[in-house]
């Protein structure tokens, strides 16, 4: 009878055995890799919108407060996008020629509102509240990054519940207090320290890892108690944070 | 009365290794061995299947409304399917594995079967607790612990979750067990083949076998350890299922016995399907003399003893209703007895208490038609205790204001029956592309007997050294 295989389907056997068990694995890290990756999450990466709109030129060149076009932060769920009456409140009487503000003046003439891209979103089944984590002192850049630092907006962090969980599980490595101005506390809190920095005066490495969009929370003991006060102080309860009907009611 | 006697032997006829050989082999290598109705049974399951993608692609797209589950009864026909299908598949792991530790050597002729008819059970019954849930493509978190992005676990404490792990455990050893047992056999195939397709395909599948001592040697270490290894999982799998139930409060389900009436349950049901199976291959393809009418008597018995079992069961629910002076599980009772789906529960004491009672009689045993007519209302009746145990508890609970019917829909009929187009599609696939007996093991089987019978038994006559 003759061979059915040629010798070199040994190594093949051979090779297909190790393949047959690496295979899963590496699928396995790819698949965990990429939806972890910017390619899924979409931080860091810059989305096109109608109008250039630069944060870095307005909030921090100009030093306009969030609030001046994101009103209802404080006081809604939804932190708000401002309408083309706010944009041209100054575009009326400044770069009124500007090409790059044609789609404006076209709305603001027409009433159609400028179609933006969403750049931060969560799932329709999660009931995220912006004013109740503004009033509890988490400052912006927290959850949003660098945005004083942006010329086109981009995702500052992945919004995966794992990420929404790392404080919602232990929110007293990320409740933060100014201690030199302890009169200020939650709200004030969070605009305070835009303030601070704005007029140049001295900031904790702490404080600038919150507004440089790179505080991954504290591990120091004696942040964390000071943590734990903030948390008796706002009432916050703790062990139901993290439960499923907080955030999926 | 002077007793008929039966044949005694595990293989009759005139046989060969040579001939052990052809009359399995065969099967496989020449597509002439399947007459009409292999095309018939084929072509029925697969109209069936059909059954089963469409409803499946209908409950995809429209949502779990399409069955007629609603609170109460949010389990139904797909839980009763799935523990009815996992039940099918006990009696493979049986067969293999316990009969095997314990050197019963009248498994080798239906192991084969067996197992093959317990990994397409296991298919057909994991169909359902994924579709159950819904959306299956986002179930892998719910079901299994990996570290996703939710930074969310599954949870430990419930008997679901250790029914995932059951179930899947279950396959894993089914698939090596079955897979290790017919490595020499499709070394077989592949010498005995002619043409280049089916030597590839076997020369691949047979992983290189050629049946020198050393592999012989690892094979039976493989094969033993495997055979250790699966049957604690004849009574864990199905006890985790009981678990399902007996681990909640719902009247009926809260019941100690379960386990163990679930087990029996299992096989009860496993070896009448084997039977309602093997029955019709065994006369269509000319195997009588290697499943003789000692394996079915055998069969029989076991399907006699584990019924009645299951029997005692029923016995002790009905006296747990009273023992326990709860009138939550009283009234459960009652509800059975007399209630709106009364006729499902008296059909189920007719069928798996009553008419498997004939098996007693030994000439009942041996009239082929009456077995198989038994073991088919035994696969209904375990059907129909699923359906007693799983939605009349649900519709009849704690409070009267929240008792429901349950009413199935066409959808739920119409998957049930296309997962038993599934099942028989894979059955008549697996009869036609593999040796729906273990070659080997008979051949092995041959070569023992001739040894201790020798020259007294004349219907033996094994040729050394043909191979």
């Amino acid at each position: 009878m003759p061979q059915i295989f040629k010798p070199a389907t040994n190594y093949l056997a051979r090779a297909s055995l190790i393949g047959g068990l690496l295979a899963p694995l590496v699928l396995g890290y790819a698949i965990a890799a990429l939806s972890r990756s910017p390619a899924n999450t979409k931080v860091q990466v810059p989305l096109n919108q109608p109008i250039p709109f630069s944060h870095q030129h307005h909030a921090w060149e100009l030093g306009i407060d969030c609030r001046y076009c994101h009103t209802t932060v404080e006081k809604s769920p939804y932190a708000g996008l401002p309408p083309t009456e706010t944009c041209m409140s100054c575009h009326s009487q400044i770069w009124t020629n500007s090409p790059l503000l044609e789609p404006i003046r076209q709305s603001y003439e027409t009433g159609t509102p400028i179609k933006w891209n969403l750049v931060n979103k969560t799932p329709e089944f999660v009931y995220f509240n912006h004013s109740i984590h503004i009033s509890r002192g988490i400052n912006c850049n927290t959850c949003h990054g660098p945005v004083q630092n942006m010329h086109i907006t981009f995702k500052g962090n992945s919004f995966q519940m794992a990420w929404c969980l790392q404080c919602h599980r232990a929110p007293e490595r990320y409740l933060y207090q100014d201690e030199a101005h302890p009169e200020v506390t939650g709200r004030s809190q969070v605009f305070n320290l835009y303030w601070k920095y704005q007029a140049g005066e001295e900031l904790s490495p702490r404080e600038r890892q919150i507004l440089e969009g790179e505080d991954q929370g504290t591990d120091n003991a004696e942040m964390k108690e000071k943590g734990r006060a903030l948390l008796d102080k706002y009432g916050v309860k703790v062990q139901q944070l993290a439960d499923c009907a907080v955030c999926h009611h | 009365m002077a007793r008929e006697v039966l044949n005694d032997a595990l293989i009759t006829g005139q046989q060969t290794y040579q001939s052990i050989d052809n009359s399995i082999g065969s099967m496989v290598l020449d597509p002439k061995r399947h007459k009409k109705n292999w095309y018939i049974m084929f072509g029925a399951a697969f109209m069936l299947l059909n059954f089963f993608l469409v409803s499946v692609g209908w409950l995809l797209y429209q949502g779990v409304g399409v069955w007629g589950n609603n609170i109460p009864t949010g389990w139904a026909f797909d839980i009763i399917n799935f523990v009815w299908w996992i039940g099918i598949g006990h009696a493979g792991t049986l067969i293999s594995a316990i009969l095997l530790l314990v050197r019963q050597q009248w498994r080798n002729s239906i192991n084969r079967f067996a197992e093959a008819m317990t990994l397409f059970a296991v298919i057909c019954a994991a169909q359902y607790p994924l579709l159950h849930t819904g959306r299956p493509w986002v179930a892998a978190y719910w079901l299994l612990p990996y570290p996703n992005i939710m930074a969310i676990w599954p949870q430990f404490r419930s008997p679901l979750m250790w029914d995932v792990f059951a179930v899947s455990t279950y396959a894993t050893v089914s698939i090596l067990f079955w897979f290790v047992g017919l490595v020499p056999d499709l070394a077989t195939l592949r010498d005995k083949a002619t043409k280049k397709l089916p030597q590839t395909i076997f020369g691949m599948l047979s992983l290189g076998w050629r049946g020198s001592t050393k592999h012989w040697h690892r094979y039976e270490q493989a094969y033993l350890l495997l055979a250790g290894l699966s049957a604690p999982l004849v009574l864990s799998v199905h006890t985790i299922v009981s678990y399902d139930f007996a681990m909640s409060i719902v009247p009926g389900w809260n019941v100690t016995v379960f386990p163990p009436y679930f087990v029996a349950g299992a096989v009860f049901a496993g070896f009448a399907m084997v039977l309602l199976l093997a029955l019709p291959v065994r006369a269509w393809y000319g195997l009588k003399d290697l499943i003789t009418m000692r394996h079915i008597d055998w069969m029989c018995k076991i399907m006699l003893a584990t019924g009645l079992i299951v029997f005692y069961g029923y016995i002790l629910e009905v006296f747990y209703g009273w023992y326990s002076a709860n009138p939550a599980e009283l009234s459960l009772v009652q509800w059975r007895f007399r209630g709106p789906y009364a006729p499902a529960y008296w059909m189920l004491i007719l069928c798996n208490g009553i008419i498997p009672q004939l098996m007693w009689v030994p000439k009942l045993r041996r009239h082929l038609p009456t077995v198989w007519v038994v073991a088919l209302v035994v696969n209904v009746g375990m059907w129909l205790e699923r359906f007693v145990i799983i939605p009349m508890s649900l519709t009849k609970n704690y409070l009267p204001a929240s008792d429901r019917m349950y009413y199935p829909t066409i959808v739920d009929f119409t998957m049930f029956f296309g997962t038993i187009g599934l099942f028989f599609f894979l059955m008549w696939l697996f009869i036609r592309f593999l040796p729906v007996i273990n070659i080997f093991e008979v051949k092995d089987l041959l070569f023992k007997m001739k040894q201790k019978d020798g020259p007294k038994e004349t219907h033996v006559e094994a040729t050394v050294g043909v191979e």
